[in-house]
């Protein structure tokens, strides 16, 4: 990393009007050279309006799209030079698996020989060198999704976008390409954009995620610091579980405060200092969450009964009725689980002054 | 066309006793259809061939024409040639038109499709005359050079090849348009982005992309407008002006100016051979029923 830009790709107050409708809303962002951002939201955040004003598809409203420090808000999709796998993959149905992954290279003007080249190098890279004669349709989901991924990186493009790349594809074989993506990306060490809605996806995939919503970027960093501590109570619903405890701010000290939500005190670590008497919002996991047993005590215990339950396999998952945090869900690992759950169980739940984060309400953060 | 023929399929039905095939019912439904085509339409064909080796004399003397007589191959050639103008120029507006209406919005759609499918309800007589008017000597057309400048003399427009072929074109348009607009449709607009994507300029991701998963389209709608040329008759008789006979209006000739029966017969039976082995070809080639809008 020696040139002196250190950003490859820069959204500079992108927006994006349909009519009087906002698509997308001043989205800034920085992805450096090399790392897996995903752009990730519900339907309808923006997230493949965004892709495409990147690709050139999208002219935006305002603001600008950079390349390693180049305004190229007005470059045409094809003088961009990105690589790109479509929702749906867009094969083209005419042409065998060679001559789709061959296309990048045969409107560059690519001679015969270093086509060919080219094309096994790709193909081998997505292990699919047996299927060169083959026809798109003659492919099953996960192997048309590894010849559009041959085909945008065939031409050695320094940015890759990837509009849903895994969302056709069924669970199992999505977990599997999961993997083989971040091993690919780690191979040819390229930038790359993705978009999904898929949570699980994100947090495996990427270095850097964006949380949009309503074509606003809500919070990015990296998957970790956007699990743990989420800034908004969006943040912390979209990704992954969330138990939201709202509670008055009792007390103030230099490592953490008191709430109170009814006859309930709770303790809560952090450096953060709202006036005493203000309203508060904890997020709290539901794996942070332990059941006590006996005489065992934790920082923050709450008694409840079990309202409803059930068993997942590696864990249970439970739904403690209490009187003054409403319903609070436990992620329970099986193998250390105290009790053998059943509905109307009297429970007591403790969790450490650390183990939840204190959030914004979306309107406050706005 | 003997009564039993007619009866094949119901005969083919009933196999254990009340065990009929699960279609049985439709082929049923199909029989007046089927009974009423075969005296209207199949019984004159076979009768037409039937003078053809008849009339005068019985024996394949009439066909010996084709070989032998210039007036025959001069309309053959005519015909073919007229066909070919018109199937190509058909073709090429027809495909910008198909261009244009696939990649418009929804609602401009519906507005295009109409205009295309307007002049299919309007006569073909009535067009005929209009292209008269409009291409005669003192017509607008060389009037409009005329006082352009461009011209000094009226040019001949019309009563001639050029006429015929711009009556026909212009009957044969929305027949090309259709078949390659259904195509067209069913290309993935994202393939076109994905081309251009991946490094294709416009023109390149129309050569490389949409040309090449239009082309049954063209080859289907050449075939419809070919097949179709072949059997014009009003329209190459008002704007030909009797100087350029294409086959319809020689077999006219024949049967009823010149009582040549044998021969008018002979023809028509060439051309209907020609339409049946230019369909059995390209049903090869193409899919014909979903040319036709069967299937899907
Ligand atoms: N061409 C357009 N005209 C009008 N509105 C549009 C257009 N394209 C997108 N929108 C609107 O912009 C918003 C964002 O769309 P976008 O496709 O970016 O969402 P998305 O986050 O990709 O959603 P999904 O997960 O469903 O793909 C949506 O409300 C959509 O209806
Ligand atoms: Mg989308």
């Amino acid at each position: 990393m020696s040139a002196p830009v250190a950003h490859a790709l820069e959204l500079r107050g992108l927006s994006k009007r349909y009519g009087s409708f906002i698509a997308v809303d001043a989205v800034s962002l920085r992805v450096d050279r090399g790392q897996f951002l995903t752009l990730l939201g519900p339907s309808g955040s923006g997230k493949t309006t965004i892709l495409m004003a990147i690709a050139g598809f999208v002219a935006p409203s305002e603001g600008a799209v950079l390349l390693d420090g180049a305004d190229i808000t007005g470059l045409s999709p094809e003088r961009r030079d990105f690589g790109m796998v479509f929702q749906g993959y867009a094969l083209f149905p005419h042409m065998t698996v060679a001559e789709n992954v061959a296309f990048p290279l045969r409107v560059r003007g690519l001679s015969r020989a270093d086509r060919d080249a080219r094309v096994r190098g790709a193909l081998d890279l997505v292990q699919l060198a047996a299927f060169a004669g083959r026809r798109p349709s003659q492919l099953s989901g996960g192997q048309q999704q590894r010849v559009a991924l041959a085909r945008a990186l065939v031409f050695d493009p320094a940015l890759l976008l990837l509009d849903e790349p895994l969302s056709a594809l069924d669970k199992k074989l999505r977990a599997e390409l999961q993997d083989e993506l971040k091993a690919l990306h780690r191979r040819v060490g390229r930038t790359f954009v993705n978009v999904t809605h898929d949570q699980e996806e994100a947090l495996s995939l990427s270095d850097q995620v964006a949380i949009l919503n309503h074509g606003r970027l809500v919070q990015m960093g990296a998957p970790e610091a956007l699990y743990e501590r989420p800034r908004t109570r969006f943040v912390a619903d979209f990704l992954g579980k969330s138990n939201f405890l709202q509670g008055t701010v009792r007390e103030v000290g230099a490592t953490g405060m008191a709430l109170q939500a009814g006859a309930t005190r709770l303790v809560q670590a952090g450096a953060a200092h709202p006036a005493p008497g203000r309203p508060a919002l904890l997020s709290l996991r539901p794996e942070k969450i332990g059941l006590l047993a006996g005489a065992e005590t934790a920082e923050n215990e709450v008694a409840g009964t079990i309202a409803s339950w059930a068993y997942l396999g590696a864990g249970y998952s439970l739904s403690v009725r209490t009187a003054d945090l409403g319903e609070i869900r436990v992620a329970l690992p099986a193998w250390r689980a105290p009790i053998a759950p059943r509905e109307g169980l009297p429970v007591r739940l403790g969790w450490a002054a650390d183990a939840a984060v204190p959030v914004l309400e979306d309107a406050d953060a706005a | 066309m003997p009564p039993d023929a007619v009866a094949l399929p119901a005969a083919a039905a009933p196999r254990a006793g009340w065990a009929l095939p699960r279609d049985a019912g439709w082929w049923a439904l199909l029989l007046p259809a089927f009974l009423l085509m075969s005296v209207i339409y199949v019984a004159p064909i076979l009768q037409v061939l039937a003078i053809s080796v008849t009339e005068p004399t019985t024996g394949l003397g009439n066909y010996e024409r084709l070989f032998t007589s210039i007036g025959v191959q001069r309309v053959i050639g005519t015909t073919l040639r007229i066909c070919a103008v018109t199937t190509v120029i058909a073709l090429l507006l027809g495909y910008a038109l198909a261009y244009v209406v696939a990649l418009a919005s929804p609602r401009a759609q519906r507005w295009w499709l109409l205009g295309v499918l307007l002049p299919l309800w309007i006569s073909v007589l009535v067009r005929a005359f209009a292209w008269v008017t409009l291409l005669r000597r003192q017509g607008l057309v060389n009037q409009g050079l005329q006082g352009l400048g461009l011209i000094d003399e009226p040019l001949a427009l019309v009563w001639n090849e050029f006429g015929i072929v711009v009556g026909m074109v212009h009957y044969m348009v929305p027949y090309a348009v259709l078949p390659m607009l259904a195509a067209m449709r069913e290309i993935d607009p994202r393939l076109l982005a994905a081309a251009r994507g991946l490094g294709a300029s416009r023109l390149m991701a129309f050569a490389r992309v949409f040309l090449p998963l239009s082309a049954p389209g063209l080859v289907a709608a050449g075939v419809l407008v070919f097949i179709f040329s072949l059997g014009f008759y009003i329209t190459p008789a008002i704007l030909g002006g009797g100087k350029t006979l294409m086959a319809a209006e020689w077999i006219k000739l024949q049967i009823l100016d010149l009582v040549r029966w044998g021969m008018g017969a002979m023809l028509a039976t060439v051309v209907v051979v020609a339409i049946l082995t230019t369909l059995a070809v390209f049903s090869r080639v193409v899919n014909l029923r979903r040319l036709f809008g069967g299937g899907h």
